[in-house]
């Protein structure tokens, strides 16, 4: 076996230790290690990335001395590398924009809690994109769950309390319904890992036993994943929890901790129960009519808020409605449109929550509407950041969000119903209106220059923000312009996984 | 003598004197309009402020608009709770009823038992060493899922310190009341953790002198689980359950005080972070060398031996001092705030 197959392994496992040493470890050490494991684990997803193009095909990797049915296994093919690969820069991204909130924000003896809860969230991000089990899955979004209820907490104020209160309240609902969801699977199938449960429910289909818990099993999964990815009716935990965390927080819960979920989802989707059963109970249609509901009134409360904060966490509403919208096409155009919009809102997302920290000074006091004014000649950098991100939000080509919306649009013209076609054109655009009508609204208004009178000084940006900043930006026309080859690692991945 | 004779000018008495000599009775300064001008002031300040930027025409018709409103919102949060009693009901009828339709519970034909179930239960013993199945299958055929939920508990530790740890005599720099402080570093916000007496106080009598019974006896039990579990019922989670149960019924007991000569944050720390690093370390090598085809160089020894299942015996002993561990913190810390 070729040693670059241990990789994701040794990636997980690093991450994991990671956490019980930096527990003992001064905050600023705490940061060296965290800021190497990320890098590392990186480093090891481009590998595998590397490996699996090579190769062609994805391959297993048994934990511990048995095989399949009987224990533990990860698998890693393009797809799962890709992802690996992007979640990794993300975060490092976002933790180099924001680490010098992080020391403001943070009191000094919990800094290296921080850390752990970075490093242990990226072991179970990790986990959750390369497990081959449902059960491994489940253990990994407890620890994702708590280690985002840590992130929201951690500055300590009143409000993060209560939104960590909200959140937990919330993700333990989505929790508990995917264990009873996994729960039924075990009892109709027998199995807990993906392939062999794949199989006996291909059988069950067959025979029309059991029909009536499968049904329900998918279910209590969707639901259970909607509500900790923040599908619409289940977004209130989340303008709160986005909008008022320290700066990596936000940005790494609104771009990467939902997507793990999603990911999981889209697992479940293609090598648990498979695209035609999944068409044939109609979850499909379900998550469809959310995703639509989502794209238009995530937008709409979005345009409601003076908070620039709360406006952005809306818009990820919105933005999860997009991905589900194209889960309920359930073409692969339709799915390869949602994996694209996953990196385009993560890239998008972490840059303007890096970048609003950077014109309000990390203060949500000053992310309000008004005080924002003129706020992108203070600070020229995290003002071009917003710009771009606001831009690759609302879909102007050359950027992120344009190709993702093309690639949805196109997917929509796959459809086989007309009306399901008709009306994902609609929203998308009605959408794209209601996205310009805030994203453009507060461009133009941290553009307004001030008047002498009420000026105020430019604030100094450090190195790490700039850079930061600028490295997102390149993502997010890398991800417009150079769409070509992640698509077709998309496609390629996608084919692998059925 | 001020107090004395605020007291005095309270009694009938000396109101009585008072109405005799002709004085008038004090009358306590109305400050109600002050307020109200003052209140006033502010909200034209603040839309004056607000005057640049949106209209805020505030009519009488618009206050009985509002009014109306809140009289609406309080119809629809009924609706409200009626439609979501109504869906709870629902949704556990419906888990109810999909209970009828699952393959019956422990009947021999079920799915469940598998090829998957026969091989634990018909090789299990074979090839891990271990008579208990059950700690077979969760530390050696899903080794990994169990490390995960080892460190679910470190998580949730680790929360719980962030949310509640408070050293003795240091300012917490958490403002809890963030509306009230906007410029943000005014030291007079923050409150200064102070020791409470109430942390030192002892169980009476009757449970010291119990607790001096059982305590040994519940650790002694605790280790046995843990040590015992390859080959009984037990293993690592129940029997640090039972080493942290003793831990807390000797605080109960003895106080904190007391519990800090042979447990404090300290040892906390060194057997924690020891015993998930060991932990981290054995399986990473369990996994490393089952995946890639290694020998393992641990023996299995023989079956039923105390000393047998080769690397289950010192896993189930590192979970059992991270879980008894982990009970402890979470005492402690919701009942003091520290160790």
């Amino acid at each position: 076996m070729e040693w670059v197959r241990n990789f994701p392994f040794i990636a997980i496992m690093l991450a994991m230790v990671s956490g019980p040493v930096s527990s003992v470890l001064p905050g600023r050490y705490a940061r060296r290690v965290s800021f190497l494991v990320v890098i590392t684990s990186g480093l090891l997803s481009v590998c595998v990335l590397a490996y699996v193009l090579q190769t062609g095909e994805a391959f297993t990797y048994k934990m511990g001395a048995f095989p399949a049915p009987f224990g533990n296994e990860i698998r890693a093919g393009v797809l799962e590398a890709m992802m690996a690969t992007f979640f990794c820069f993300i975060m490092l991204l976002s933790l180099v924009g924001g680490y010098r909130f992080t020391a403001v924000d943070i009191a000094e003896d919990r800094e290296n809690m921080f850390y752990i809860l970075i490093n242990l969230l990226l072991a179970s991000l990790m986990a959750l994109i390369y497990t081959n089990d449902l059960f491994t899955g489940y253990v990994f979004i407890e620890i994702n769950t708590i280690a985002a209820c840590g992130l929201i907490m951690i500055r300590g104020w009143g409000r993060n309390l209560l939104a960590a209160t909200k959140y937990m309240i919330m993700s333990l609902l989505g929790s508990g319904l995917l264990l009873i969801s996994i729960a039924i699977l075990y009892g109709i199938t027998g199995h807990l890992l993906m392939v062999p449960m794949h199989e006996a429910i291909v059988k069950i289909a067959e025979q029309g036993t059991f029909t009536e818990p499968l049904t329900v099993a998918v279910g209590l999964f969707c639901v259970g994943i909607a509500i900790k990815s923040a599908l619409f009716p289940f977004h209130a935990w989340l303008p709160d929890a986005y909008g008022y965390s320290t700066c990596s927080a936000s940005a790494i819960l609104s771009s990467l901790v939902s997507k793990g979920y999603i990911f999981l989802l889209i697992k479940f989707f293609y090598r648990v129960i498979g695209a035609e059963l999944i068409h044939t109970i109609q979850v499909d249609d379900v998550l469809f009519v959310f995703g639509i509901a989502g794209m238009i009134f995530g937008s709409v409360s979005a345009i409601r808020q003076t908070d620039v904060g709360r406006m952005i966490a809306f818009s990820s509403v919105a933005q999860i409605g997009y991905i589900y919208m194209g889960f309920g096409l359930n073409t692969e155009a339709g799915m390869i449109a949602s994996i694209f919009h996953i990196l385009a809102h993560s890239a998008g997302k972490s840059l303007l929550f890096v970048s609003l920290n950077g014109l309000s000074g990390g203060n949500w006091e000053n992310m309000n509407y008004r005080k924002l004014r003129g706020a992108a000649y203070r600070n020229k950098i995290a003002g071009v950041g917003f710009a771009v991100g606001s831009l690759s939000m609302v879909g102007i080509p050359l950027l992120a969000g344009f190709t993702s919306k093309v690639y949805f649009a196109q997917a929509a013209f796959g459809v086989s119903s007309d009306v399901k076609m008709l009306v994902t054109l609609v929203a998308l655009a009605v959408s794209t209106i209601l996205n310009a009508m805030y994203f453009i609204g507060q461009t133009i208004n941290i553009y307004t220059p001030l008047t002498r009178a009420e000026s105020r000084p430019s604030v100094k940006v450090g190195y790490a923000m700039w850079t930061a900043i600028v490295l997102f930006i390149a993502v997010n026309l890398l991800l417009g312009i150079g769409s070509e080859p992640i698509f077709e690692w998309i496609e390629q991945g996608l084919a692998l996984f059925g | 003598m001020s107090r004395i004779r605020k007291d005095y000018e309270k009694t009938k008495t000396a109101k009585f004197l008072s109405f005799v000599r002709g004085d008038k009775p004090v009358v306590e300064e109305d400050r109600t309009e002050e307020w109200r001008r003052r209140v006033e002031e502010v909200a034209e300040a603040d839309a004056a402020e607000n005057a640049s930027y949106l209209e805020l025409p505030d009519t009488d018709l618009q206050a009985d608009r509002r009014l109306t409103r809140m009289g609406g919102m309080r119809v629809m949060r009924r609706i409200y709770y009626a439609l979501a009693l109504l869906m709870c009901f629902l949704i556990v009828g419906l888990l109810i009823l999909n209970i009828a339709y699952m393959p019956p519970f422990g009947s021999a034909d079920t799915p469940a038992n598998n090829e998957v179930s026969e091989r634990y239960l018909e090789k299990g013993g074979e090839e891990t060493g271990v008579v208990n199945t059950v700690t077979g299958m969760i530390l050696q055929y899903r080794a990994f899922d169990t490390f995960g939920e080892t460190n679910v508990l470190f998580i949730g530790a680790c929360s719980v310190i962030i949310l509640l740890l408070h050293r003795e005599g240091e300012k917490d720099k958490r403002r809890l009341q963030s509306e009230s402080v906007s410029d943000g570093g005014d030291e007079s916000e923050w409150t200064r953790v102070t020791y409470n007496p109430e942390y030192d106080r002892k169980g009476d009598a009757i449970l010291q002198t119990i607790a001096k019974l059982v305590v040994p006896i519940i650790f002694l039990f605790g280790l046995y689980i843990l040590l015992n579990g390859h080959l009984s019922p037990g293993g690592g989670f129940s029997g640090g359950a039972v080493l942290g149960a003793g831990l807390i019924l000797y605080n109960q007991a003895f106080g904190f005080r007391r519990t800090e000569r042979f447990f404090d944050e300290k040892i906390y720390d060194i057997i924690k972070v020891g015993s998930l690093c060991l932990y981290a370390m054995v399986i990473a090598y369990y996994l490393f060398t089952g995946a890639n085809g290694i020998p393992s160089i641990v023996p299995l020894g023989r079956l039923g031996d105390i000393l047998s299942s080769g690397l289950i015996l010192p896993i189930n002993l590192l979970v059992g001092l991270e879980v008894a561990c982990t009970m402890y913190a979470f005492y402690a810390l919701f009942r003091k705030g520290s160790f």
